[in-house]
């Protein structure tokens, strides 16, 4: 490694000073953009001790909040597991009509703003969208209940798994599969024995990615919310509110939550990267 | 192992969203209402709500849970009209409630009359926050357009809280100019000149004004007003009661159309009628609104309010009026607002 690195350092042709300052500049914005304001999130947290920090956590709405997070991120997470693996699958290993429609569909989420992906489901199942009266009739709630957020976040989400997997799905090919095949293995054997296995790793990025994105969501839920107390807040919601509250404690303390999810997916996606760095290098590749 | 590995993943996901599915639905109570409200009267429901549900379970054995929602108004009748099943809106205007009445007719029109002093149980109205020591000197209306103040207020096109400023400023300018309409038009134009940056909201005006530190005076609810002293500390800001402001009824209505849905009709109306109980009075009166009727509230928290003269609502031609006349595109404040170049 280090022989590699002293390699790399001929090759590259500008000035130490240049270097330098270029890490420098990276390194000032990091600490600006990034450690400044996650450091003021736990100060704030812990400005009134330990103990006011449990407490907050404690109050039943925020913990009907956090319940609520982890509800909606269990369901979508899922979902949008199996989803993905057959969007990937669809698109990496077969070829057909309108293909590269359906690629660009599956990027669509990440391109529309949050708000509007919340606003779509408003006007198809709230009360005064194409399929409200209906909704009402039948006396199903969709909006302002968790079905709602449920929608919309796995709306927000649908690409981190699809998008993981359709690049190493296709440097992959289908020789494998094709052997398997050939060799009396039926579709389901041969998916689970020699597609899977081969993708594992970044399946696992790609939810892992997936699940940081359906907890912090904001924009969409927000606006299928209803923000009924105890009921309908996740828990980024619920960080506005105790802010808006003047409940500064409290409202950092359930912040400190959303960033400690941030860490653990860091350190995991770190650690993925380092171990598993040749199965999913094909995806970064492009 | 790969089998294991995914079928182990698969399940404990399940398993998770599962067991916090079955926590997530409650022990349901033997009733449950949803009151939907506006931004600043959280404190207040969340005492009267404790209070309510202690009466209805003396009175009829009954449990009863009452769920909340706060936002801004405008924003939270919306809602109401996209699904949201509310039993009862509280919000802080009169148009916001018949929007809802327009849109979904499951309120009648006529709701107002239902309930005593125009559906409103208690009142407010628009003072000032001034930063300590109030060093721009800072008395009455007036003093607003002087030269170097800057005003900070909602946008009211968006905001309900910022309706009545812009009416309470009126009304203030009308009465120092003998009536005509026209010099209170100029005094308003003038006023907003000296706004910086209009917030969308009554809660984004106050944290512009207290946390970011612009402007040097908020125009704000006396509710909102009190509470921010309470809860940022009574050394950084003062309050100061004009001379002239207006009197803001804040609605609440019951939904009829959900209510007969799901058979929530008589602890609905219950829950209204209480407002307006020495309970519900003297709670209002706590948490800094003027209750409409001050009988029956204590008189300690009475004394907090500072006399001042009130116009009405009514002096504008009612709200149909005056939400066409002020607040409608291309009505006045159209007209008089032209954003900083």
């Amino acid at each position: 490694m280090a022989h590699e690195a002293r390699q790399y350092d001929r090759v590259v042709s500008e000035t130490p000073f240049a270097r330098r300052s270029l890490i420098t500049i990276t390194l000032l914005f990091l600490l600006v953009i990034l450690v400044l304001p996650l450091a003021a999130v736990f100060t704030e947290a812990f400005r009134k001790g330990v103990p006011a920090f449990l407490e907050s956590l404690g109050d039943p709405e925020t913990f009907s909040a956090i319940r609520l997070t982890l509800l909606v991120a269990g369901i979508s997470v899922p979902l949008n597991l199996v989803f993905g693996v057959a969007a990937a699958w669809a698109i990496a290993k077969f070829e057909f009509k309108g293909k590269a429609l359906l690629s660009t569909l599956i990027d669509l989420p990440f391109s529309v703003s949050p708000v509007i992906s919340g606003l779509v489901f408003v006007m198809l199942f709230g009360a005064q969208g194409y399929f409200g009266e209906y909704l009402q009739q039948a006396g199903v709630q969709i909006i302002f209940a968790v079905p709602g957020l449920v929608l919309a976040t796995i709306f927000v989400t649908f690409p981190f798994v699809a998008r993981e997997l359709i690049p190493l799905m296709q440097e992959q090919g289908s020789a494998d599969e094709e052997a398997a095949l050939s060799l009396g293995a039926s579709g389901w054997q041969t998916f689970w024995h020699v597609t899977l296995p081969n993708i594992k790793w970044g399946l696992l990025y790609g939810v892992l990615l997936c699940n940081a994105r359906a907890m912090g969501e904001f924009g969409a839920v927000s606006v299928v919310s209803g923000h009924i107390r105890g009921q309908t807040n996740t828990m980024p919601l619920q960080v506005e509110i105790l802010y808006n509250e003047y409940n500064f404690v409290a409202a950092f303390a359930v912040a400190t939550l959303l960033a400690l999810l941030a860490l653990v997916t860091l350190v995991l996606k770190s650690v993925l990267e380092y171990r598993y760095s040749d199965e999913l290098s094909a995806s970064r590749r492009h | 192992m790969n089998r294991k590995f995914f079928a182990g993943l698969l399940t404990a996901g399940l398993l998770i969203g599962a067991a916090v599915g079955a926590q997530t639905v409650p022990a349901r109570a033997d009733q449950a209402l949803l009151n939907v409200s506006y931004d600043p009267t959280r404190e207040f429901y969340k005492a009267f709500n404790a209070a309510f549900a202690e009466k209805w379970k003396a009175d009829t054995g009954e449990t009863v849970t009452i769920e909340t929602s706060h936002g801004g108004s405008g924003k939270q009748a919306r809602s109401v009209i996209d699904g949201l099943p509310a039993d009862v809106v509280t919000l802080a205007l009169e148009a916001d409630v018949d929007a809802i009445a327009k849109a979904t007719k499951k309120i009648p029109e006529d709701w107002k009359k239902r309930l005593s002093n125009n559906s409103a149980p208690y009142t407010s109205t628009i003072v000032f926050l001034v930063r300590k020591g109030n060093p721009k000197g800072i008395k009455d209306w007036g003093d607003l357009v002087k030269d170097g103040v800057e005003v900070i207020t909602p946008n009211p096109k968006t905001s309900g809280g910022a309706r009545w400023n812009f009416l309470a400023a009126w009304a203030w300018a009308k009465q120092a100019n003998g009536g005509d309409d026209a010099k209170a038009q100029e005094y308003v134009a003038e006023l907003y000149k000296h706004v910086p940056v209009l917030d969308t909201g009554a809660r984004g005006s106050t944290t512009t004004f207290v946390q970011r530190g612009l402007g040097d005076v908020l125009l704000a609810w006396e509710n909102e007003a009190y509470l921010a002293l309470e809860e940022l500390g009574q050394g950084e800001f003062e309050i100061v009661t004009p001379s002239v402001s207006v009197k803001a009824e804040p609605s609440v209505s019951l939904v009829d159309g959900n209510v007969d849905a799901k058979g929530t009709r008589k602890v609905a109306e219950a829950y209204l009628q209480y407002l307006y109980s020495d309970v519900g009075q003297k709670l209002a009166a706590k948490h800094y609104y003027r209750p409409a009727k001050p009988e029956l509230a204590d008189k300690a928290d009475l004394a907090r309010f500072a006399d001042v003269k009130l116009a009405t609502i009514d002096d504008f031609g009612g709200w149909k009026e005056a939400q066409a006349k002020y607040f409608g595109d291309g009505g006045v404040f159209d007209q008089i607002y032209k954003p900083a170049q």
